[in-house]
């Protein structure tokens, strides 16, 4: 029961991880039809924002001193001002590129932001120590789980809960949905695109920092490909779920979680070390069975 | 002409896309409260035409009017907060929000807030009679209601002009009577400055005051109803269509290259 218990906790928080991931690739994906794969660099860049620029073994710990209270809206803040800045920088040029186009665009652009990361900071993990009490384990119904678990998957909770309302109860939310699904005709009555996207940009960073300040918390290390392995698994998921479907990245987020964990558990000792390749495995059948994707809106094709 | 009534019109445009002309030299003039035709054979420039009057396409030459300022160059956007309001061929409706979100976003889309927005989408909702359908998703209308949703949209907030693409496309003799009273009552009630564009020619001739009929980008015809369908350059342009019978309810393609 209690072994139970723990694997439900796992798949969940590692699935909250992917899903939050998924939702910040959906989110851009939906107004702009722009797979951002500089993403996963978002996420690098968040968490070296907390150390000072040096390429010393040992890292110089700089905003990541700060208190918490400080610290999580700042860490918010540095991404949703770097999503920001790459859409007005990189991304606006790309508006009415196709695709194809704008999803190599990320790809530069993440591989410049990694370099400047490089050239910083060296290509040296570092370790920083964030909250360890996180670390340590509380007990929920006789099982040992990691706080940090808990916190992530509560975080992920709010934050799901938050954007539904967010989507459906406010004017931006309403203009954000309607962006999504027909740009090109939202912009036409009126819907202010810049804005909105902006905004879309904005939320996908913070989402971004959101996974830094856990990921390092979790690793206790800053490296400049942490983001990547996410990112990747976040893109699968919005793939899966659906392009274009928010609730479905999420969902497909917390299955791909789900699905690693339970492969872990079960898989025979010899196998485990090729778990991913169970989990990609997993993927490439649901793709094959349905390749729009689990939870695909009937407007993923069309943009007028 | 248009001087001393209110209008929406165009003098002189010209469009141009890589060589083909779309429209040369087309001048048109939407008055308000009343209900203005276009008609013309497939490819002849309509959508085209409407596309310059509300910003979509901007004319290559000519000038576009909104009761007197020049609004040449003017997003579609802005023109909507100018009192320029458009249907779509296919209706286009965000297929995925609910009849109510569909029209309230074009609410917020003008400048309301949220709450001002959903009790015009509400009013508009019950002046059109599709109060009941305001919680259906938009993609799950059926065809007619998509329509009149689209109609919906387009007179959130009461504009000046309306355009309306095509809008009996599809229908029924007995959901285009209803579709006429409907587009006379916005023309008569809310004042409203229409221009119906149809295939439909029988209902064209039946609700328009005045009908235009464009042929291969130019206008080839202007006058009342009576005029257009005693018209020799109408009938040519609609190859094979006797001077006795109604005109066919839909154009033959590829007339009058």
């Amino acid at each position: 029961m209690t072994g139970l218990l723990q694997i439900v906790f796992d798949a969940l928080s590692l699935g909250s991880l992917y899903a939050l991931g998924a939702l910040g690739i959906a989110l851009i994906f939906g107004v702009m039809r722009l797979v951002n794969f500089a993403h996963g660099d978002f996420i690098a860049f968040c968490v070296f924002a907390m150390l000072w620029p040096s390429t010393n073994a040992a890292a110089i710990v700089f905003a990541g001193n700060l208190p918490s209270w400080l610290l999580v809206p700042l860490l918010l803040l540095v991404g949703a001002g770097l999503s920001v800045l790459s859409e007005i920088i990189v991304f606006r040029r790309f508006r009415n590129a196709n695709p194809a186009t704008m999803m190599i665009a990320s790809f530069a652009l993440g591989f410049a932001m990694r370099n400047f990361l490089l050239m910083l900071y060296s290509s040296r993990p570092k370790s920083i120590t964030l909250w360890p009490t996180l670390g340590l384990p509380v007990e929920i119904l006789g099982a040992r789980i990691p706080m940090l678990q808990v916190v992530t998957i509560v975080i992920t909770l709010v934050v799901l809960a938050a954007l539904t309302l967010f989507l459906k109860r406010t004017r931006y939310g309403l203009e954000m949905r309607a962006a999504a699904e027909n740009f090109t005709m939202a912009r036409m009555l009126g819907v202010r695109a810049n804005g909105v996207i902006l905004f879309a940009f904005a939320i996908s960073g913070m989402l971004a920092a959101a996974i830094g300040l856990i990921l390092a918390t979790n690793s206790g290390t800053a490296d400049i490909n942490m983001g990547a392995n996410v990112m990747l698994i976040a893109f699968i998921a919005t793939v899966i779920g659906g392009l274009g479907s928010v609730p479905g990245a999420v969902a497909a987020g917390f299955l791909i979680g789900a699905a690693s964990v339970i492969f872990q558990a079960t898989l025979p000792n010899e196998a485990r070390v090729f778990r991913d390749s169970f989990v990609y495995g997993a993927v490439i059948i649901v793709l094959l069975v349905r390749p729009q994707g689990l939870f695909a809106p009937k407007s993923a094709k069309q943009r007028v | 002409m248009a001087s001393v009534e209110l209008a929406l019109s165009a003098q002189d445009v010209s469009v141009q896309f890589d060589g083909l002309k779309a429209l040369s030299n087309v001048s048109l003039a939407v008055p308000r409260g009343r209900i203005t035709g276009l008609i013309g054979p497939n490819g002849a420039g309509k959508t085209t035409l409407i596309n310059v009057l509300t910003g979509f396409q901007q004319a290559s030459s000519g000038i576009v009017e909104l009761e007197g300022p020049t609004i040449n160059g003017v997003a579609a956007h802005k023109l909507r907060r100018m009192g320029v309001a458009r249907t779509f061929q296919s209706g286009r409706l965000f297929r995925e929000l609910t009849v109510v979100d569909n029209l309230e976003v074009t609410g917020v889309g003008l400048g309301h807030n949220r709450h001002h927005a959903i009790g015009e989408a509400e009013r508009v909702m019950e002046w059109l009679g599709i109060a009941h359908l305001g919680g259906t998703i938009a993609g799950a209308l059926p065809y007619t209601d998509e329509r009149r949703v689209a109609i919906g949209r387009a007179i959130m907030c009461t504009p000046r002009y309306l355009l309306l693409d095509e809008p009996a496309a599809g229908m029924s003799e007995h959901e285009s009577h209803e579709l006429a009273t409907i587009i006379r009552r916005i023309a008569n009630e809310l004042n409203i400055g229409v221009l119906l564009i149809e295939h439909n020619i029988g209902l064209v001739l039946e609700l328009c005051e005045r009908v235009f009929v464009l042929d291969s980008g130019e206008i080839i015809e202007v006058g009342p109803p009576q005029q257009i369908r005693d018209s020799d350059a109408v009938r040519h342009a609609y190859m094979g269509t006797q001077r006795d019978e109604p005109m066919p309810a839909l154009a033959v393609d590829g007339a009058a290259a």
